[in-house]
């Protein structure tokens, strides 16, 4: 089968790979870059395990193929902390207990990462909103939905 | 159409461990020359939390802070055999054998520590906290680190022990079912509060209130991962799964997640839990595991709480808006029972 | 929102505990925030291959024929596996610990009996050409009758599912076709109840649908061996089965897992490992097969479908004096731990309520759908749902409060319980006054003044004269009905109630001995002699053939 280049950033650092043509992003992050973070849960984008953004925008994954990602700037967990520093979602996900089996927990993250980018102030209904798409079969949701409020909180409160 | 508020409750207990016992669950816990423990296990995490149950049961045993203590699991190489995390055994089973091992380590640890300090093993005490000292006198001290390193290095003692658990094999009689089938049961109580609309058939729970008696809390944050997860996936079990919405008719099954439904983060309830502590004598410090019986008692309770709504039983699983509307339909509508709430 | 309700049974805990009974952070939490927890098919291997299943599309076929050969001719395609190539290709999984007979096949080979039954193992340079050529396989189908109901498939003269239990249903004891528990005499109860109630409910199967698909990634080790990455929640379970069906030493296969993305008990059947590790041995190279999401749906093992009917005897006072219940588990076309989960569920009857008659009556039986497995709750879930909606129907029936009839027939401490052991180390009661509590549901004072620790044992601790029958004898299903004999009651009482095995004190070791001299060696003969020829491994002898199998004379190829 014929392959073609592509270039993009994979958490902040250039990347080039060459993908089939019906290669998903997330195939390519995972075995052709050996970024495991992102998951395969469905590959039919109705669990959300493998959401990553793409240009500052949740996607996923599974449904995503690679040749449209030419130039674009590619975000998974594995990026989400700031070197030894955690993200305030990652830091409020342990506090909160918000993660058990951790299957879910990368697309879960970036899915909150894209909520809070574009909305720092979420109420509750907004955050349950922003993770609709991402299913948890081990928490029931209430200590994930807990954490997310609770970071957008104490950033809003390191801002002030 | 209206919308009938209904209280419906349930009690269960449940067994802890595998049914008739022969499970075996084994340990090995061993020091590295700086007195910092290694528990190998082969234990399956499956995110019911096992590695850090064992973790904290061993430094609880062992008497050194939980940040000297990691688990290691699983490797078939390097793991003992465990049977496997299922039943709610890993606690009850693999916290007794880490008992059993971290015990034997720590035997050692105090001999190694009593040659230092010149006193007797049985006079010395750990303080959590990195070191080992005499009962009642603080300042004859030796830290673990210390003890640890001249175990190993000038009296050649091996810092490290085995442990085994195992609750015999019962028999079953073929005429009267006569068995011991395990040796400690949990037990809960759980009160659902929900609304029913008579026009769509659909199931709003709002709340859920429980009881649950677990033996003793070993980390009460992952007690209540369980618990809220456990009752979560208890609504969803009676609500709203199946792969055969016709059982036994096998036809119109989901095949994915788009077909086969599940509660999302808009459809959950607040879960208010009072935990309750009756040790089991032969629980690691008493322990019996949540992480099945967590799910159990929501399905009963809100067959119960839609009786009370609106009059009808259903007594299939699950429980859809489609059964209640045919039964409401076959009642001539909604009979709202006793009010409770 | 939980609270701690510490003032009950505090006298029966020390609290005085160092790390014990905090919320301290879990040792993998930071791990699952920062991605770098590693599952089973998070690892990454050089020349890896894909391992997809031929399916079969029929609940109930012959198999007349199977072509391959366009598939092994189909691009990327390095393996195709059939039944033949699968050492041991019938195995159970609970023949591990001596329970049950060998009825299920790794592929089939002359017959399915379920939709999804696996038949052909395709392994290709990739998953999308993988599956391609498993759409080439040919396989021709003689479609058979099916029975899907417990009660229909019980019945004689029924389609049989699966051969190696002709009744379509486990043999339990080598004498029954069904568990039983007898304790009293339900009978001559129901006859002095005032109220007697029979109802039916019915449990449909249920996934466990992880976010995590079963899967495996199986290589060839550096030392002869296999390292399999694996989802099991039984990691030796799992090891041995994989043995077994392979016909290899256990210690030629290094498992590696204990990280599991949710389980549940849907990753306990070893559905994957013994297929990639064939596939591994064959190709000399990786292999991964895990299931789609589509495939874990649909043919992935389910939590088994149940139907209890529960009749129960009960006094205007509310005393609860028979129960008899009869269990059906839809074990779907094979045993798996079906078997299992009704001896369990018989073990949980007649629930936490001391009942002095009761009578259980459970079957494990086959039908054509998908085989079923154990999930959270496995062989209580079912019954605690219809036990608990049942009592609903009791109080109302009577007029008494639901929570107060729970109180009112709870076991406690003493007391005996229907599988013939004493109660002890109850709480029933306290978690309903407690529950009941919370909500403001109001409470005599006679039910909050009840307590596990009172009211248990005496009389009730007695084992009564008991009805028992040899019904439903295998292979004779006109037995079913057959004479109830009276056995009289334990004219003895019991012995003293024993408490569970205790965890063993710490032993000091004993005194460290320097090690035994070792021997000394014959001197070697001056000339220096050749050394030996490499002993040739001994060829196993041929197996008896199962479902069509050869010789599995490829892997001793191989290992020269």
């Amino acid at each position: 089968m014929a392959r073609m280049p592509v270039q993009f950033r994979l958490n902040g650092t250039d990347r080039a790979v060459f993908v089939e043509s019906a290669e998903t992003l997330l195939a390519t992050i995972r075995r052709g870059l050996g970024d495991f973070a992102p998951k395969f849960g469905c590959g039919q984008g109705a669990c959300g395990v493998c959401t990553v953004l793409v240009d500052g925008e949740p996607q996923l994954g599974c449904l995503t193929l690679s040749v449209t990602c030419e130039g674009r700037s590619i975000e998974t967990v594995s990026g989400l902390a700031d070197g030894p520093t955690l993200h305030p979602l990652q830091a409020a996900f342990m506090e909160h207990f918000a993660a058990q089996c951790g299957f879910c927990t990368p697309g879960m993250l970036m899915a909150a990462k894209a909520l809070l980018d574009h909305n720092p102030n979420p109420t509750r209904v907004e955050v349950v909103e922003a993770i609709a798409g991402n299913i948890c079969r081990c928490t029931g949701y209430e200590p994930i939905i807990n954490a997310i409020l609770a970071a957008a909180q104490q950033r809003g409160a390191r801002r002030a | 159409m209206a919308r009938h508020h209904g209280r419906g409750m349930a009690s269960i207990n449940y067994p802890i461990g595998m049914n008739l016992g022969g499970d075996p669950s084994q340990a090995l816990v061993h020091a590295n020359p700086d007195g910092k423990f290694t528990v190998a296990l082969s234990a399956i995490d499956l995110g019911q939390g096992m590695k850090q149950v064992s973790r904290q049961i061993a430094a609880e045993t062992l008497g050194v802070p939980i940040e000297d203590v990691y688990v290691d699991t699983a490797d078939s190489d390097t793991g003992p055999h465990d049977m496997g995390s299922f039943a709610s055994r890993g606690t009850h089973r693999v916290g007794n054998a880490v008992i059993v091992a971290a015990r034997e380590a720590r035997g050692v640890l105090l001999e190694a520590a009593a040659e230092e300090l010149e006193v007797n093993a049985d006079d010395l005490v750990t303080d959590g906290k990195g070191n080992i000292h005499v009962r009642g006198a603080a300042s004859k001290s030796i830290t673990v680190k210390a003890a640890s390193q001249a175990a190993q290095f000038k009296q050649g003692k091996t810092i490290s022990g085995r442990g085994i658990f195992l609750i015999p094999l019962s028999n079953v009689n073929p005429e009267t079912g006569e068995m011991s089938p395990v040796t400690a049961y949990a037990h809960a109580c759980l009160v659902v509060d929900l609304e029913v609309c008579d026009e769509t058939g659909d199931v709003k729970v709002n709340k859920l209130t429980s009881a649950y008696e677990l033996g003793r809390a070993l980390n009460p944050k992952m007690v209540e991962q369980q618990l809220v997860g456990g009752a979560w996936m208890g609504m969803s079990h009676a609500l709203y799964e199946t792969p055969e919405p016709y059982y036994p008719n096998p036809e119109h099954g989901g095949r994915d997640y788009n077909e086969y439904l599940m509660p999302g983060p808009g459809d959950i309830a607040p879960h208010d839990i009072a935990v309750l502590e009756r040790p089991a004598p032969d629980g690691p410090f008493g322990a019996k595991g949540p992480g099945e019986m967590c799910a159990n008692p929501v399905l009963p309770a809100v067959a119960n709480a839609i009786f009370n709504a609106i009059g009808v039983r259903i007594d299939t699983l699950p429980i859809t808006p489609e059964k209640i509307l045919r039964a409401l339909k076959a009642q001539g509508g909604a009979r709202p029972q006793v009010r409770r709430a | 929102m939980l609270e701690f309700r510490k003032d009950l049974f505090a006298d029966e805990r020390d609290d005085n505990l160092n790390v014990i009974g905090k919320g301290e952070q879990r040792q993998d939490m930071l791990g699952h925030v920062t991605g770098r927890t590693r599952f089973f098919d998070d690892h990454g291997f050089d020349g890896l291959l894909h391992l997809k299943v031929v399916r079969s599309p029929h609940h109930h076929a012959r198999i007349r024929s199977i072509d391959v050969s366009a598939a092994e001719r189909a691009p990327g395609v390095k393996r195709v596996i059939r039944g033949q190539d699968v050492p041991l290709n019938k195995n159970t999984l609970l023949s591990l610990i001596g329970f049950g007979k060998d009825d299920e096949p790794t592929l089939a080979v002359d017959k399915v009996r379920y939709k999804g039954e696996p038949i052909v193992a395709v392994i290709a340079d990739s998953e999308a050409e993988a599956m391609a050529a498993t759409k080439l396989v040919r396989v021709s189908y003689d479609p058979l009758p099916t029975v899907f109901d417990v009660q229909e498939a019980l019945k004689p003269g029924a389609v049989v599912v699966n051969e190696t239990y002709p009744g379509n249903y486990f043999e339990y004891h080598d004498k029954y076709d069904h568990q039983k528990l007898r304790f009293g005499d339900v009978e001559a109860a129901f006859r002095t109840a005032d109220h007697l109630l029979e109802e039916r409910y019915q449990m449909s199967p249920i996934e466990h649908a992880s976010t995590e698909t079963n899967g495996t990634i199986a290589a060839p080790d550096t030392n002869n061996r296999y390292v399999v990455h694996s989802c099991a929640q039984g990691l030796f379970f799992s090891l041995d089965t994989t043995a077994k069906i392979l016909k290899l030493e256990s210690n030629r296969l290094h498992f590696i897992g204990g990280t599991v993305g949710g389980g549940f008990g849907g990753k306990v059947d070893s559905l994957t490992e013994p297929l990639a590790v064939l596939g591994a041995i064959l190709t000399g190279r990786p292999v991964r097969y895990v299931l789609g999401r589509e495939e874990e749906m649909q043919f992935a093992s389910p939590r088994g479908a149940e139907r209890h009917v529960i009749k129960d005897g009960m006094m205007r006072d509310g005393r609860i004096v028979a129960r008899q219940i009869t269990s059906y588990f839809d074990a779907g076309a094979y045993t798996r731990l079906s078997s299992y989960g009704v001896v369990k569920c018989v073990a949980h009857m007649p629930g936490p309520y001391t009942i002095p008659n009761v009578r259980g009556d459970a079957y494990c039986v086959f039908t054509n759908r998908v085989p079923a497995t154990a999930m959270r709750g496995f062989g209580v879930t079912g019954l605690d749902f219809s036990i608990e909606v049942q009592m609903d129907k009791l109080a109302h029936l009577v007029g008494i409060d639901p929570m107060e009839f729970r109180i009112l027939n709870a076991y406690r401490d003493g007391d005996m319980k229907a599988h013939r052991r004493v109660a002890h180390n109850a709480a029933l009661i306290e978690c309903v006054q407690v529950a009941a509590q919370k909500v403001n549901w109001p409470l005599s004072e006679t039910a909050r003044r009840a307590s596990s620790l009172s009211g248990g044992g005496g009389a009730r601790a007695a084992i009564p004269p008991t009805v028992t029958d040899e019904s439903g004898r295998i292979g004779r299903p006109e037995t079913r009905q057959a004479p109830p004999q009276l056995t009289p009651g334990a004219a003895a009482p019991l012995p003293a109630y024993q408490p569970p095995q205790a965890v063993p004190v710490y032993q000091p070791p004993p005194a460290h001995q320097p090690a035994a001299p070792l021997p000394n060696y014959p001197s070697q003969p001056a000339a220096a002699a050749p050394l030996p020829a490499p002993t040739p491994p001994v060829p196993t002898p041929p197996a008896a053939p199962q479902h069509g199998a050869a010789r599995f004379s490829s892997v001793f190829t191989r290992r020269r």
